[in-house]
């Protein structure tokens, strides 16, 4: 036989003698799949597209697919006032809308340097909390339904309607509220909101512990959660994780604490970290921080000083609506920053606050005009939704869900 | 360590390519020049002065401006220093090209596809430059100043009714 | 001698009374919960507002066990095909609400990924204005589509039913 047929005959055989012996073939039932856990799904929260590389019941990798609810925010905010994109704000992190008012509101009085004055701080730590509160409640909810506890969820729904009704006698709106403005708020917190809120927080904690006491000693919610979806500390902080999914990690990190904004420095409140890193660890760090919730805002009702709630700033800050029925010069300033705009110097900057989700950040640009040359939306659930592929490695298929579940991510903000 | 510190410090490790060093309502700007952004960001996240070791943010802007159109923007956090500071690096129409920092900070992944999706800015040494909100088939950059908010009809297909 | 035509005309009708009275009377949402609507849809199938005394608390998630699709939420150009497949799967006789500003005209985001309205590809029966609407606003869209099913109106053909903020 002539060389060419011998060499590779000889290089075959050799190989087989290093291999193993045992007979083996291309399996007719290939075992990886690409599962296409679709924008709609009852367990995505929200139009979250996650595809899934499967041996058999094993997780090779996930790719989340994300753009289903893309709106255009970054262009619709340069073709807006400052004023006009509040109500764009709300519908960011919909669960939670007076934190994204919050923030956006910081950001703007940053770049314009106003300062709102201290009732209106107090006032706007309320909100945030409240909203917190709001989000972490439709979070254990939808956690617990996910994972098969579907009572959690109407439990969670009830106390989150008894915060709407809070909102309603606060903002005059039971959901996207639009509620701070530049300079201050909207009104100002009557004593019958005071009174509510005090109400609510006084039977809270029974709803509460009824939804909690539910979980933590279940056998089959803990068996579901723990060690699942691990997330190293070193992971978490190379992509830029924050928020609870970090404080589950080990890293104790949190923006009230770390750049305290508003008047969070003379508020007394503890920031749960811990080490575990899996799904029952970011659980913990939540429930912790709703009970922390509820302390800050016994202290921020306590301490609320009295004043008024616009800062006085003319050619900014938008004058309350009975001057401007009555008084020509506010009749001016009224129309010239609603038409106009608030015309911050040229700068930029960045704020940041804690959002229940997270760091939420605004990036404006200003070129003096009323419009924001650039506006960029820093938004924690799609930095989170990045970590995800790496805690569901090696994972099951059925983990997906209370993964998803635990980061809790908003597609509304991660789209924007 | 103070901007000061922080301008001798760089400019002693990367000379002119640091373009200038700003402050503006507390925050630190610096604005570098683009060739040189993989090792800036080296050296930033492991310096242990420095010490940014979370990128929070990567996003671009269109100032519409002759000559260097573009700018990626880079917002550091440090845990330890618990500080913050701004990188920014003009890119200019004729060559968009931007060495990527993915190998850096892992999460800048996903923010530098945004950017490549909303302005059309190429990271060079991507692992998987692919858009991120929209369709790939849509053939324009939404955030650069001449495309109109309202899109252009047709260039999203809408099923039949 | 040819039929009674009033005696069959009353046969056939009282047959479609009664097949009308148990659709409208049992029809499981589909819930296309997109975005911020999704929650008052959740909250409109809380404890407070609840729909379950409607006959429409089974949201089944999956389409080809539904009759009625409840669009909630911003609907993007990338997401309209997904909500037409969707609805292309559900047997008929289906009906649509369009929840909320958004899918009844874009809302309030007049940008270029955001269909401007979903009855450009989804021919829609009733549409609930608000932004998001409240739940008893959605309960009335409910009722109003049961009331077009009681007047036997053809799904998706008939004339739109408009219903404005009441609360």
């Amino acid at each position: 036989m002539p060389s060419s047929v011998i060499e590779p005959k000889q290089k075959i055989l050799r190989a087989l003698e290093d291999q193993d012996t045992t007979v083996t073939f291309e399996d007719p039932l290939e075992n990886e799949m690409v599962l296409n856990m679709g924008p709609q799904h009852p367990a995505t929260h929200g139009v979250l597209r996650l595809l899934v590389r499967l041996d058999g019941e094993t997780i090779v990798s996930a790719v989340p697919d994300l753009g289903y609810l893309h709106r255009g925010y970054e262009k619709i905010a340069e073709n807006s006032t400052y004023h006009e994109f509040i109500p764009h704000t709300d519908r960011l992190d919909y669960l939670s809308p007076l934190a994204n008012n919050v923030a956006y509101v910081l950001a703007v009085e940053k770049l314009a340097g106003i300062e709102a004055p201290p009732r209106a701080q107090y006032i706007r730590v309320i909100c945030a909390e409240l909203a917190r509160l709001a989000s972490h409640l439709v979070w254990i909810g939808t956690m617990a339904m996910d994972v098969g506890a579907v009572t959690v969820l109407l439990w969670g729904f009830r106390e989150r309607e008894k915060i709407q009704d809070i909102w309603d006698l606060l903002t005059g709106v039971r959901f996207t509220t639009s509620f701070t403005r530049i300079g201050g708020i909207a009104q100002d917190i009557s004593d019958e909101t005071l009174a509510a809120i005090r109400g609510f927080l006084d039977q809270f904690h029974t709803g509460l512990s009824e939804c909690q006491n539910i979980l933590i000693k279940n056998k089959i919610f803990i068996g579901r959660c723990e060690g699942v979806g691990y997330l190293s500390p070193a992971d978490a902080l190379a992509y830029g994780v924050t928020g609870p999914c970090l404080r589950a990690s080990g890293i104790g990190h949190d923006l009230r604490r770390d750049e305290p904004y508003l008047v969070y420095p003379d508020l007394d409140f503890d920031v749960p970290v811990y080490d575990d890193g899996d799904t029952l660890a970011r659980f913990y760090v939540r429930l912790q921080e709703i009970k922390e919730s509820v302390k800050i805002l016994r202290q921020a009702l306590e301490k609320l000083p009295h004043g008024p709630v616009h800062a006085s700033d003319p050619k900014k800050v938008l004058p309350r609506k009975e001057r401007t029925y009555s008084r020509m010069e506010e009749l001016i300033h009224d129309f010239m920053i609603v038409n106009f705009g608030i015309n911050p110097p040229v700068g930029e900057i960045y704020h940041a606050i804690e959002g229940s989700k997270g760091e939420l950040g605004f990036y404006l640009v200003s070129h003096g005009e009323g419009y924001p040359w650039r506006l960029k939306i820093r938004s924690p659930s799609f930095v989170n939704l990045q970590a995800m592929p790496v805690m569901l490695k090696g994972g099951m298929i059925s983990d997906v869900v209370a993964v998803i579940g635990s980061v809790d991510p908003v597609m509304g903000e991660a789209d924007k | 360590m103070t901007p000061d510190e922080l301008r001798a410090q760089l400019t002693e490790k990367f000379g002119t390519l640091i373009e200038s060093v700003t402050v503006y309502r507390g925050e630190t700007t610096v604005v570098a020049a683009k060739t040189c952004i993989a090792d800036l960001a080296r050296f930033l996240r492991d310096d242990p002065a420095c010490q940014f070791n979370s990128l929070r943010d990567v996003c671009g802007a269109d100032y519409y401006r002759p000559g260097e159109r573009y700018e990626v923007v880079y917002n550091l956090y440090s845990l330890p220093h618990k500080t913050r500071l701004r990188v920014k690096v003009r890119v200019g129409e004729d060559d968009l090209h931007v060495p990527t920092v993915s190998h850096v900070w892992a999460g800048a992944n996903w923010a530098e596809r945004e950017t490549y999706d909303m302005f059309g800015i190429q990271f060079d040494g991507h692992p998987d430059l692919r858009r991120m909100y929209l369709p790939e088939e849509f053939e324009h950059y939404p955030l650069r100043k001449d495309f109109p908010l309202m899109g252009i009809p047709g260039s999203l297909p809408l099923p039949r009714k | 001698m040819a039929m009674n035509s009033a005696s069959e005309g009353f046969l056939t009708t009282r047959l479609d009374e009664i097949i009308g009275w148990a659709r409208r009377n049992s029809l499981w949402p589909m819930p296309m919960g997109i975005s911020c609507c999704a929650i008052e849809m959740m909250a409109f199938a809380g404890p407070r507002y609840d729909v379950a005394r409607f006959g429409s608390e089974a949201f089944r998630f999956s389409p080809r066990q539904c009759d009625l699709m409840i669009v909630a939420g911003t609907v993007t150009y990338k997401m309209s095909h997904v909500v037409r497949k969707i609805y292309d799967q559900m047997p008929d006789p289906k009906w649509v609400i369009a929840m909320g500003a958004c899918t009844s005209t874009g809302g309030m985001y007049r940008s270029y990924s955001v269909v401007q309205g979903i009855d450009q590809f989804i021919p829609v029966d009733v549409y609930v204005a608000g932004c998001p609407p409240r739940p008893d606003n959605l309960l009335k869209g409910l009722m109003e589509v049961q009331k077009k099913i009681a007047r036997g109106e053809k799904p998706g053909q008939a004339e739109k039913v408009y219903i404005t903020e009441t609360a």
